[in-house]
């Protein structure tokens, strides 16, 4: 019987082309904009997903505080507060898993012919641990280098394809400063930062080796800021207590006494970060949702039409012998088939539509199987909405007056 | 003496209802009709037979009154059962033969059979037999448009048919044609019910249309004022 209602509901659809087409295509429309919406939407999560996760993660800076200079307040990082002793302490908190000083400074590096101004970083080995940094070849430096103060670097990116071009950098000697540096391992590309600097335009060498022959330090031992790592996302607030609480004493802090340091919670920018993207995302599905909606209107005022057009042949039907809840079905098949149709070609738009974006301006898109569905669906279900007054309307027509209306 | 009752209506009452009041159409009718007969309801515009019609074929409520059809009281039943009756009992016959602009010819004729939940290929084939039947065999695949009104109402007699049903209503079937045709179509009906049985009712204005039934009911202001032998009241009529 169904089977039955649905040729019967099909054969009206095929006799009408055009008014079918017409309608199918608000569902057409709002299905591939749901797709493309949402393509856009997950694009950009993933796009700050991947920033995030090239930053590190769970990940406390520290910066040293404020000095005051004849009435002029320097900012923080002006006073000269971290020392390599305290990142050593830092680490044995059991809130925090790793621990790198950092002692940054800006140098002309210098191989063969090739020269080229970076950020020379000085660190420990933990700070790869720390930024969840692997390396493309080579090795790292260890704690030994650290505590010889060794000439050797690590290298970014950036920094390998401008002075090395197409050589391998490992192994090669390069100049900072006039001294030469062994080249000991290549770091992977992490690209652009959250704030669009490039992480890869960098070069690590060991703190000491920073501190005693490339920048110097305020006082022995100095360090610009330090970078640590909590255990987990969970311990991230009582890390920073106790981080907090341990340099107070090593500083010597008097109870009233400001902090001479500055801890910064960067997931926490992190996830304000990805917060605007999933409510962008959140809006941009809304958004499409009411071109669905308004799809489904338009499917209910065909149906509305197309009943009173076809008021005499729902009289002819009941007269020969259709129930009421035959003709209900049929109307509500022909809104179904119309929504199916409509979000099948919606898919296929929708995705052409993704990937054409995706040529044109180089977003990032994502098609996930769940928007694909989630559109279907939707569509389905406002053709069934949208499709039973109408059918409703059908069925409950009196058979005299509709074999009277002409 | 056993009859043999297809259908019967006792004091039958119908009346719309308007911003003016209540107004009377039908007004105690009685009716006894038995298989196999051929009935005529004859009489002048708005004088209630179409409205009887309707409440025959279970398309509309009495407001007074019992109607009984195949033994079943038609007013205990709500709309599927009456539309189960409609489609196992009775076939129509309408004065615009009413067939779907859309569909073709078997396709129209096949349609009862779809709400009398016959298998598809049964319902081509018993509709095909019926086109046979009314003579218009080869045109199967047209359009409804493309025959002439003659043609449309045999489609149209045929589609009454394919449910085998005991009794044929038809609303001024010969009203759209010429006189020509309208003859061959009444000699249709008749042949049906002389040869297959099938009870045949139906509503016309012209003599020459009601002189091929049996029976005779003259109907004026939703009375009915005669009723008996075709062919004695109409030469009654003719002589007076």
């Amino acid at each position: 019987m169904i089977a039955a209602l649905f040729a019967e509901a099909w054969h009206s659809m095929k006799a009408n082309r055009m008014r079918s087409f017409l309608t199918m295509l608000g569902m057409v429309i709002g299905v591939a904009a749901v797709i493309l919406m949402m393509a856009i939407g997950e694009g950009a999560q993933m796009t700050v997903k991947e920033s995030i996760a090239s930053m590190g993660s769970n990940l406390f800076i520290v910066l040293s505080g404020s000095a005051t200079s004849g009435g002029i307040r320097l900012g923080a990082g002006a006073a000269p507060t971290l020392t390599v002793g305290d990142a050593e302490a830092l680490a044995q908190l059991s809130a925090i898993s790793a621990v790198a000083p950092a002692q940054p400074g800006t140098a002309q590096i210098i191989y063969g012919s090739n020269n080229w101004s970076t950020t020379v970083l000085g660190t420990t080995p933990s700070y790869l641990v720390v930024r969840d940094w692997l390396l493309a070849s080579g090795y790292g430096f260890t704690d030994a280098d650290v505590r010889s103060a060794a000439r050797v670097a690590l290298i970014g990116q950036t920094v390998a394809r401008n002075l090395f071009g197409n050589v391998d950098p490992v192994g090669r000697i390069l100049r900072i400063k006039q001294s030469p540096f062994l080249v000991i391992g290549l770091l992977v590309a992490k690209g652009q930062s959250l704030d669009g600097r490039d992480q890869d335009d960098t070069l690590l060498v060991p703190v000491t080796t920073a501190q005693r022959q490339l920048f110097g330090t305020q006082f022995p031992g100095s360090v610009r800021f330090i970078m640590a790592q909590a255990i987990s996302a969970e311990a991230m607030a009582g890390g920073q207590k106790d981080m907090t609480g341990l340099l107070r004493q090593r500083h010597h802090l008097p109870d009233r006494a400001e902090n001479d340091f500055d801890i910064r919670n960067l997931t926490a920018l992190a996830d304000a970060a990805a917060q605007t993207t999933r409510v962008m995302s959140l809006m941009l599905g809304a958004i499409a949702s009411v071109s669905l909606l308004v799809g489904g209107i338009g499917i209910m005022n065909i149906m509305l039409v197309s009943v009173t057009e076809r008021t005499r042949e729902i009289g002819i039907r009941v007269a020969i012998g259709a129930r009421q809840r035959d003709i209900l079905l049929q109307f509500l098949l022909e809104a179904v088939i119309l929504s199916a149709a409509g979000c099948f070609a919606g898919v296929v738009c929708g995705v052409g539509t993704v990937l054409l974006t995706y040529l044109i301006t180089g977003t990032a898109v994502v098609i996930t199987l769940s928007s694909i569905a989630l559109a279907f669906l939707v569509a389905s279900a406002v053709g069934v909405f949208f499709g039973f007054y109408p059918a409703r309307k059908a069925a409950r027509l009196q058979p005299i007056e509709a074999l009277r209306f002409q | 003496m056993a009859v043999d009752v297809l259908l019967r209506v006792e004091h039958l009452s119908k009346s719309y209802h308007t911003d003016a009041g209540d107004v009377p159409i039908l007004k105690d009718i009685d009716l006894i009709v038995e298989r196999g007969e051929s009935i005529a309801i004859m009489g002048p515009s708005g004088s209630g037979k179409s409205t009887l019609m309707n409440i025959l074929g279970c398309l509309d409520l009495p407001s007074g009154g019992r109607y009984i059809l195949d033994g079943r009281d038609v007013g205990t039943l709500d709309a599927d059962e009456r539309a189960h009756l409609r489609s196992e009992v009775i076939g129509f016959v309408f004065q615009g033969f009413n067939l779907l602009s859309r569909a073709t010819i078997q396709d129209n004729v096949a349609l009862p059979l779809l709400y009398g939940g016959v298998a598809p290929a049964a319902r081509q084939a018993r509709a095909r037999d019926m086109l046979d039947k009314v003579g218009l065999h080869g045109f199967e695949t047209y359009l409804p448009s493309r025959i002439s009104g003659g043609q449309q109402q045999r489609v149209a007699i045929a589609r009454a048919l394919a449910n085998r049903p005991q009794l044929i209503l038809a609303d001024e079937p010969t009203g759209n044609l010429d006189t020509k045709t309208s003859h061959d179509i009444m000699d249709l009906f008749v042949a049906l019910n002389a040869n297959e049985g099938i009870t045949l009712v139906l509503v016309t204005h012209e003599a020459d249309i009601a002189r091929y039934a049996k029976r005779l009911v003259q109907i004026v202001d939703g009375r009915i004022v005669a009723d008996g032998p075709a062919e004695r009241l109409l030469s009654a009529r003719a002589s007076s």
